[in-house]
């Protein structure tokens, strides 16, 4: 600690002063100017509660949507994935329709605002496709049977399932794109070379492909994958916007039936903060770990 | 000199990239045994000719036969030729994420169909032919330059082609190292195989080559037997040639 202080230049005190003094300003604005009396300590209740008819703590609303965020986001991720690696090897196709067809959906992504691309999918794709399935009947089915143990585990309440499922599925139609932009970057990153040895071997498209293409793009691009999960739990807030009850929902409701705008807010900042940052950290700790001598 | 059937027919080939003609009627015969040296300086089509013969390169005009089998779009034939035509690159192109065994076996197990078991011990075999057995389980480029050449050669003698082609071979490697990858090519010549090598290394085309042949700008200018080839080129160019590259 003392020697990170001596480390400080008098410039850098003064910076972290008027930081300080700002921040201090705002806190008494709030307090004054709006009237705003914080209670802090309501919100540890909407975290964790604790269950009187079974004597011990469960998560509540926060945590709750914390938990769906994570889910969503895992199931969203395997799945943008898989899209985004046929997405990907599509840009790079020889044909040209193929390539057209990849370069349309991309571009189509990356110029409308997340939002509405969000609506269109979910109007278009994730509702029918659910009232097509009938996954709402099926999952109510499940909600209702006793043993339920393994799909509350990995859904949670079965009665959300198909509001799960669809916001899985348009946020991972919607990270696709980017993530096929990454293994592309990676499929050509791949050298002539690679491909001629390969070809020379009698290797088809899908083995060359399959054993010695993706493999080595997928390793290479691990890092802009690894971030590109974290911005896709960023992403994932977008969600509440049609209904799936994750952590930025959950915490638009808490706002408004308690009041505790500020304290809902910035403790749910906090959380995504922890998250992604925790996650951030550790994907580069295996980065430099996994350095290997090849 | 090996008298087999025809293996490889060219007939009057020619290759473009864009305006440029890289190769400009080329017909050659290369019969099942013989072993073909092509050299000639930088930039005379020696490279391209080679890729053509395994459909690394399209040609542009011509015909071109391997095997019997005819190149041309044919999806079947063109795999139905690799098959058969092993190739030496002149920066090894080993797989860099797989070890050396897994190297030799992807080409045996996906396209031979060989099982796992079947592939690692004929991989194993090749490997003690080009003398480095004891490397099998490690990484490329934990391998020394002239290693990985002996294990690219292992690689491609793994799927039992026919035909053997080099390109350029020892170009890339540190001097000492040169002569461990000639050796295992003078034994591989020695086992029959037929093999058309481009290189620069004229001890070795004298010991091996039944056939030589000289390119210069995209066409052959010279074919002939080493012994005429070296004490007596009929043309201008190739003694030339073989004056600047046998002068050290």
């Amino acid at each position: 600690m003392r020697r990170l202080l001596k480390r400080l230049h008098w410039l850098d005190v003064v910076i972290l002063a008027v930081l300080l003094f700002l921040f201090f300003y705002v806190w008494r604005q709030i307090e004054g100017t709006l009237q705003y009396k914080w209670r802090w300590e309501l919100i540890p209740n909407y975290l964790f509660r604790y269950d009187e008819e079974n004597g011990r703590w469960v998560a509540n609303v926060l945590i709750l949507g914390l938990i769906t965020t994570i889910r969503i986001s895992i199931y969203a991720s395997v799945l943008a994935l898989a899209l985004g690696i046929i997405l990907g090897v599509a840009r790079t196709a020889r044909n040209l329709t193929v390539r057209m067809l990849a370069r349309t959906y991309l571009e189509f992504l990356r110029n409308i605002p997340p939002v509405v691309v969000i609506f269109i999918f979910f109007f278009f794709l994730s509702e029918q496709l659910i009232t097509a399935l009938n996954i709402e009947g099926w999952s109510r089915s499940i909600a209702k049977s006793e043993d339920n143990g393994i799909w509350v585990f990995f859904f949670g309440d079965m009665r959300r399932f198909p509001s799960l499922i669809s916001g899985v599925i348009v946020l991972a139609l919607f990270e696709s794109a980017f993530v096929g932009e990454i293994v592309r970057a990676g499929i050509e990153s791949i050298g002539r070379g690679q491909l001629e040895a390969s070809r020379s071997l009698g290797l088809s498209w899908k083995d060359e492909l399959r054993y010695i293409v993706l493999p080595q793009a997928l390793k290479r691009v691990l890092p802009p994958l690894a971030n590109q999960f974290i911005t896709l739990i960023k992403d994932s807030a977008i969600i509440s916007l049609i209904s799936v009850q994750d952590l930025t929902l959950r915490t638009v409701e808490l706002a408004n039936s308690t009041r505790l705008t500020f304290e809902a807010w910035i403790t749910t900042a906090a959380l995504y903060f922890g998250l992604c940052f925790s996650l951030s950290l550790l994907f580069r700790y295996l980065e430099n770990r996994g350095k290997s001598p090849h | 000199m090996p008298d087999g059937d025809p293996i490889i027919e060219i007939h009057n080939l020619d290759k473009f990239f864009g305006d440029f003609q890289a190769l400009s009627d080329i017909s050659l015969t290369v019969s099942s045994g013989e072993r073909v040296v092509i050299c000639g300086p930088s930039g005379s089509g020696k490279s391209t000719l080679i890729r053509c013969i395994n459909r690394l390169e399209e040609h542009s005009a011509g015909e071109l036969s391997v095997d019997g089998i005819k190149l041309n779009d044919e999806t079947r034939n063109i795999r139905a030729v690799r098959m058969e035509v092993g190739m030496v690159f002149q920066q090894f192109n080993l797989f860099p994420h797989l070890t050396v065994l897994e190297n030799l076996t992807v080409g045996p197990i996906r396209v031979r169909k060989l099982s796992k078991s079947q592939a690692e011990e004929r991989a194993r075999q090749y490997l003690e032919r080009v003398h480095i057995p004891e490397q099998a389980e490690k990484y490329p480029a934990q391998l020394s330059g002239g290693q990985q050449q002996r294990v690219a050669i292992a690689r491609s003698l793994c799927m039992e082609p026919r035909i053997m082609l080099f390109d350029e071979p020892t170009s890339a490697l540190d001097p000492e190292m040169i002569n461990e990858v000639l050796d295992v090519m003078v034994e591989l010549a020695s086992t029959g195989m037929t093999m058309v090598c481009v290189t620069h290394e004229m001890g070795f085309a004298r010991k091996v080559a039944d056939t030589m042949v000289f390119m210069e700008e995209g066409r052959i200018v010279e074919t002939a037997p080493p012994a005429t080839f070296f004490s007596n080129p009929s043309s201008e160019r190739c003694r030339m040639f073989l004056d600047q590259i046998l002068e050290h």
